[in-house]
Order: C-alpha cells, then structure tokens, then sequence
C-alpha cells in the first residue's frame, strides 16, 4: 500500500501531512519549529526517512535541521555536545560562510545593490535544500545572498561551490525585492556532474562538472524590467522545473513569461500561450507526462493574486503553449491568495497527484493530475513551500 | 557559575530550560560568557552571534543588573553580580508581532 507524505514549510513552522495512497484523507503533524520561518523542507530521494528542513528567523538567524525519521524528532546536525578529535565543540551545521580563498584568482566581494552601486554578500538565509538523489549524507543548499552550498556530512559542515557567484557575473546580479536567492536546484540522476540552478534577479545558469565551473544560461530570456532587455544575466527567474526523463527540456516561470529550452538552457522560447496572465511563481512537471506542465498564473507583479480572483491552475499538456485551466475544487470567487515559487510539488503515484500551498495557508492537493482539487488543511500559516514524497 | 537567561526560541532550541549555567576559564567577560554558553551548547552557535563576523545580532540585546550592556566591546568584564552568579546575564529578543 503506498502512501504520500508531504513537507510544508510556512512562516510559523514547519508541517508534515501523511495520507494513504488514495489522498482522501490526511494526518497533520507540526508545527515543528514553531515560531521560525521554515522556507523550505525536503526528503533524500536515497533514503526517504531523511528530510532536511531550513528553519530561519529575523532575530536567531539560520538553523539547519534534520531528521532521520521521516520527520518524527529532529536535530541540527553538529547540533549536540559532540566534541571534536581536538576537543572542540563541534556545531558547524548552521555556518555558512562564502569562500574568500585565493584559489578562487578573482574578486568575490560585491553584488550589485538596489541603487546599482555595489554591495558586499551578505549571507541571509538558506531558500532551498536538494538532496543528492544517491547519498543520503550529501544536500546542497541555496542561498540568499545568492550561492551555492553543499554538504558531505548530512549538514554538519557547508562548502560553498563558490565557481558560480566567481564565474564573472556575480557584480552583475542584483537582488529583487524579495532579495536575492538561489531558490531552484536541478540535479540529473543520469549526469551526475550536471546541475542547473536559478536565482532571483540573475537566471539561470548550468554547470558541467558537478558545480566547480557555471555558465549563465539565459539566450532567449526577455525582460523588460532591466536595462538590456536580453541580458546574458539579470532576470528575474521564478522558478524551473524539468522532467527526470528529458533533462535537456526545461521549463522556467519568469517574472513576467513561461519559457521552455530543449537543449539544456543553450536557448529558450516563450510558451507562454493562452495563459489569462504569464505572471507566477511555480512551475512543475507531471510525474509521467514530460509534455504535461502546471502553472499558477497570478494577475502581475504589482498585484499579486489570481486573476479575477479566481484561484486557477493551468495546464498544458503540449509542453507549453496550450493551457487550460483546472478550477473543480478551488476558489473562483473573492480570491486573493498567491503560491510562492517553491510551493508547488507532484507525487509519483498514478494518477500524478498535484499539490500547491498558498499565502492563505491552504494546501491544496489534485490526485487525479489537477482535474480537480481538494484542501488538505486549510488554516496553516502562510505557505512557503511544499515538497511530496511517494512512500512504498 | 555563571547564570544566562535566554529567549524562548533559544531554549527551545538548545533543548534547555528558563536559565543554563555556564563556567568560564579565566576572566569572566561578556564575550568569554558567550564562548562557553556555545560550546556547551553548540546548536546555539550563529543564532546570537553571526557565525562570520562574531557580532552580536541585531535583534538581541544583553542586559543584566538593570543596565543595557549590547553596545560595550566583548572583552569588557562582567559585572561582579553575575559573574558571582548572584544575578543573570538576560539575552533578550527585540518585541515584535507574531
């Protein structure tokens, strides 16, 4: 009998939802950081009793958490009263500090700032967690002030992969409002030395070699919002989702434009179609459809809620283009809720089951690939993000 | 002993109660207050101090005997009350909604 569990983090806590293989009927655990932001929480995909959870908070700053127990009891790795070999404290796990070495042979000083002058990097908080797909002990972590970081001790210790902010656009990125984070991490379980990331306001960007070298990966991205319109970098990338079947195909929601590559991000095109407004956050892939995406279409980047107030998914199943929208089950009145960039998650059962949270603290699940919608909980607090594991 | 109150998301965190006490080798100063507090409790590395700069973080304050002490260098000793555990040392968070 299979079953899902579903990771919520939200600006009070972190929650986790457990249902049978049907998705009827739902178990609610949590809060568990009761009072922190948890910005996001996500399972190994090598061994599924493994979460990590970022937990943050404007007063304490950033604690890494962990669970070995499918998210039960949980604790911050480095956490305890270990000692070292040398008899010192251990408790590494929370530091993430960027990599200032000579090796580096240039500069990492600055980012560019709101006014356009530049401004030192300054680490905030970690956005977003990926697991490795084969080791446990390794996750990597995305940040704001935008980076990357890995670890190869379950979360004691962060390195930072410092080849992407030193690949010579980092002076060129800029934070958006809601700062600047490393928020998508895209790993290819038959490439293991490819991963993409995204950050907000820089693109996309790839790397060949398992993070040592990055390239910006932005031809064909197009944004109003910046000086050079077609920038090598400084857009504003949402969000990208990709298909573990067809990791040359991408799919990006941008502030302002759906976009599509089928050669690894060399060149994108809009497939924005029909969609009543191509402004969002999320972005995802259907579990056994590759062609088969969903968007959460938000009215502008003025406004952020549905449109028409109307909360509507959209799918295509052409891979972009042709959308439809999916409304049995979800509010299509007096709607004012928004679904943040990592708050959007499918389960691998058949039918794909779709489930998104909002801002109104709803998580909404689909096990029938989006044709029609239930909550599972209704009144958590704000929803940041949301991550589904299949269970045997 | 040296006596440390802290915020509730603290102790929550270090998985201890109202007040921990700590010892401390030599010259009890603000800062050595502080070492000793996160080797014994290492998870509460970073969430008082920022892991880089070592610098205390703007929302929390240190108070102790009636006095805001937040803004006097790290080696500045401790007041005798509490270095003699008569009185605490209070890591207190900036008021604030939710």
């Amino acid at each position: 009998m299979s079953a899902v569990r579903v990771l919520v983090g939200t600006r009070k806590g972190g929650f986790v939802l457990t249902s049978e293989g049907s998705r009827r009927r739902w178990k609610v655990a949590g809060p568990f950081f009761g009072g922190w932001e948890v910005y996001h929480m996500k399972g190994s995909p090598a061994d599924p009793d493994r979460i990590f959870a970022s937990q943050s908070s404007g007063w304490f700053g950033q604690v890494i958490q962990r669970s070995s127990d499918g998210g039960r009891t949980w604790e911050t790795p480095g956490g305890g009263p270990t000692k070292s070999d040398q008899g010192m404290p251990m408790g590494e796990s929370n530091k993430f500090v960027y990599d200032t070495s000579a090796e580096m042979g240039r500069p990492l000083t600055t980012h560019q700032w709101y006014d356009g002058t530049q401004h030192p990097w300054e680490f905030k908080r970690v956005w977003h967690l990926e697991p490795s797909l084969t080791d446990p002990d390794t996750v990597f972590a995305g940040v704001e002030d935008a980076a990357l970081f890995r670890s190869t001790d379950g979360g004691r210790s962060w390195h930072e992969l410092s080849g992407l902010r030193g690949h010579g656009t980092g002076p060129n990125w800029s934070p958006g409002a809601g700062g600047m984070g490393l928020h998508t991490i895209l790993l290819d379980r038959g490439n293991p030395g490819r991963i993409f990331v995204a950050i907000s306001a820089a693109g996309a960007f790839r790397s060949d070699d398992a993070g040592r070298t990055w390239k910006p990966i932005n031809r064909g991205l197009r944004s109003e919002y910046i000086p050079d319109p077609d920038a090598p970098v400084g857009h504003c990338v949402h969000r990208i989702a990709m298909h573990p079947s067809r990791p040359e195909t991408l799919f990006m929601q941008k502030h302002w434009d759906v976009m599509r590559t089928d050669d690894a991000g060399e060149t994108w095109r809009e497939v924005s179609g029909d969609l009543p407004s191509d402004f969002g956050f999320p972005i995802e892939v259907h579990a056994h459809e590759p062609d088969t995406i969903y968007v959460v279409p938000i009215k502008s980047d003025s406004e952020h809620f549905p449109p028409k107030a109307r909360l509507r998914v959209y799918r295509s199943r052409s891979g972009g283009g042709d959308w439809e929208a999916l409304t049995r089950g979800l509010p299509q009145r007096n709607c004012y809720v928004n679904v943040l960039r990592d708050a959007m998650a499918v389960d691998s059962l058949d039918p794909c089951g779709v489930y998104f949270g909002t801002t109104g603290g709803q998580v909404y699940v689909s096990a029938n690939a989006g044709d029609s919608w239930s909550p599972a909980v209704r009144d958590l607090p704000p929803v940041l993000s949301v991550e589904v594991q299949t269970l045997p | 002993m040296i006596r440390v109150v802290l915020p509730y998301h603290l102790r929550n965190l270090a998985q201890v109660g109202n007040e921990v006490s700590v010892e401390v080798d030599g010259e009890a100063t603000f800062g050595s207050v502080l070492d000793a507090l996160e080797s014994r409790y290492p998870a509460l590395r970073g969430t008082i101090r920022d892991h880089a700069t070592r610098k205390r973080r703007p929302f929390l304050r240190y108070f102790a005997c009636e006095r805001d002490w937040s803004l006097d260098p790290p080696d500045t000793p401790l007041p005798e009350a509490v270095a003699s555990g008569r009185e605490p040392l209070l890591v207190v968070g900036a008021i604030a909604g939710g």
